[in-house]
């Protein structure tokens, strides 16, 4: 009979044990940082959400100050992803499919290189190189497309408005977009590339029959990404931008909407009381439009999962 | 619309790797030609070249001539895309576009050609391609699934439709039923005898017994020895070649004592 129960039960070899558990410890351990992070936010920012207008820097609740960089975080996202992602799949899809191999190589090292940029270089290239250079294509879009909400003006004569925090994050969020295009854009299968060559279609027809449909989750993802990385970005935002809590989509003007992690970074250094619990809150909303934003973007891949390619 | 290929002195290079040497064969219009071989011999390297799809290969190139229906394949002003919509191929394994449902993968090439369809001319196409790939029957309540639904037989059927949706001149098939069951092999086999009332077909076969079963005209592919290039070997009508072929490394490849 001990046969038998060694039957039911299969051994198993000590690496596969080993590996097992090492993998659970992992996944056990992200859930403990996120639950740690999430319970902290809660604990600490409930006192933030029912504070008195003392904490609020004159608002009447937390709502309403709360409200505008809440607005301006994903104003500021939402700018940065349209110019990026058009960029960022152009970049990819060259690099994939039409550059010779060194060119390709060349050009997706630099991109990597970009990513290793750390923030604050960028927030000081925006001050400096970036506003000024900007003025007067910002300038152009006032005369010429003011009737846009989004180019009212007047410019701003230093240049450091939405519209320079908005391009500023875009180059930020450009490389991690491109590297996670690229790698999707060379996983289209030859087989799906060489049917439609084969049906006579010429390599733009081809990309457009397989690698954007195959690619379209990819795409997807690594936008969220990007999004994921402007909606958090503090120092770059923070520099370039003067926030104020007001609600505007005109990215020209002295007057913008501040994001919520800019705020957080500009005002924790002098505030104390419950002034900390409403940052702390505002944080909490930040994390609670990020997780939104993931969610959305499963959402959308899994949609036509059925159609993805994957089975 | 079938039309014929005549090929002249055809060298396939990868690179500087020769690996095609010299073929010439004439490839009669609404007929089935068979190429077999044993594997690396070029035989699916020649039919790329029939529709320029080698040349999708970094570095491959072509010395030689192919003529279609009075049109030089390679000429200056030959665009190898025009070439393919002419030329249809069906490959190895079933590559049905995994994004798109059974009724636009069968579309997909007519998409291609004219952009701007009537929705009755298109619904239209479907049937009739489809039927041709004796395929309607059993798609027909289920035309808006993926393509990927379907079992690899119905599949590699859907390429096939697919195909010939585009109403080609010559249809290329590299080994079509080499990742099939005997029963969709069938299947398939039945189809091409079909097809060739309509197009010139040219199939690759690993199976001897499917090219004496579906072909008229049967070429024999060798290679004399590994890195050396393939050549053309012999080819004439199936019967002589599988009863008595001119070369003693055909009869020794057909009755199964190398290769």
């Amino acid at each position: 009979m001990a046969t038998r129960t060694r039957s039911e039960h299969p051994p198993v070899r000590r690496g596969d044990r080993i590996f097992s558990a090492t993998a659970l410890g992992a996944g056990i351990l992200i859930l403990l940082i996120l639950a740690g992070v999430a319970i902290f936010l809660l604990v600490q920012g409930v006192p933030g959400i029912t504070a008195g207008r003392g904490s609020l820097s004159g608002r009447d609740s937390f709502w309403a100050y709360v409200g505008p960089f809440a607005f301006g975080t994903v104003y500021a996202s939402i700018i940065a992803l349209v110019v990026a992602v058009p960029i960022a799949v152009g970049i990819a899809l060259f690099i994939s499919h039409y550059a010779p191999r060194r060119v390709a190589l060349a050009l997706g090292y630099i991109v990597d290189l970009l990513a290793a940029v750390p923030s604050v270089v960028f927030g000081v290239w925006g001050i400096t190189v970036l506003s000024p250079a900007l003025v007067p294509i910002m300038q152009w879009l006032e005369d010429n497309a003011g009737f846009l909400p989004f180019f009212e003006g007047p410019t701003l004569t230093s240049g450091r408005n939405m519209f320079t925090a908005g391009l500023v994050l875009a180059v930020m969020i450009l490389p991690i977009i491109t590297a996670i295009c690229r790698e999707v854009f060379l996983q289209t299968p030859r087989l799906h590339e060489e049917a439609a060559l084969a049906l006579g279609a010429t390599r733009w027809e081809m990309i457009r029959m397989t690698v954007f449909p195959y690619g379209r989750s990819g795409i997807v993802s690594a936008s969220m990404l990007g999004l994921g990385r402007a909606l958090g970005e503090t120092l770059a935002v923070a520099l370039v931008l003067s926030g104020s809590a007001i609600y505007t989509f005109n990215t020209l003007a002295a007057e913008n909407s501040g994001t919520i992690a800019a705020n957080i970074a500009l005002q924790f250094p002098e505030a104390s009381g419950t002034a900390v619990n409403v940052l702390i809150a505002t944080g909490l909303i930040l994390f609670v439009i990020t997780f939104a934003v993931n969610y959305t973007a499963r959402k959308i891949v899994d949609r036509r999962s059925e159609f993805s390619g994957a089975n | 619309m079938a039309k014929s290929i005549d090929v002249s002195d055809l060298n396939i290079y990868y690179g500087d790797f020769l690996a095609v040497e010299g073929v010439t064969i004439p490839i009669a219009a609404k007929s089935v030609t068979a190429f077999i071989g044993p594997s690396g011999c070029g035989k699916s390297s020649f039919l790329r070249s029939l529709n320029r799809m080698h040349e999708v290969i970094p570095g491959a190139r072509v010395e030689g001539k192919i003529i279609i229906d009075g049109n030089d394949l390679y000429g200056a002003g030959t665009d190898p895309v025009a070439v393919r919509r002419e030329i249809g191929m069906v490959f190895q394994r079933p590559n049905p576009f995994p994004t798109m449902s059974i009724y636009e993968n069968v579309i997909a090439g007519m998409r291609l050609n004219a952009k701007r369809m009537k929705k009755s001319e298109a619904d239209d196409a479907v049937e009739k391609s489809l039927r041709s790939a004796n395929l309607w029957a059993e798609v027909e309540d289920r035309l808006r699934r993926p393509g990927s639904s379907l079992s690899g037989g119905q599949q590699q059927r859907l390429c096939i439709a697919r195909a010939i949706a585009v109403e080609p001149q010559v249809l290329l098939m590299d080994e079509p039923c080499s990742a099939l069951d005997p029963i969709s092999t069938s299947a398939i086999e039945d189809l091409i005898h079909d097809l060739q009332h309509d197009y010139t077909i040219v199939i690759v076969t690993h199976n001897m017994q499917q090219a004496a079963r579906v072909s008229e005209t049967t070429a024999f592919f060798n290679l004399s020895a590994v890195g050396e290039p393939g050549r053309l070997v012999e080819y004439g009508s199936t019967t002589k070649i599988f009863s008595n072929p001119d070369n003693e490394s055909t009869e020794a490849y057909i009755s199964g004592r190398f290769g």
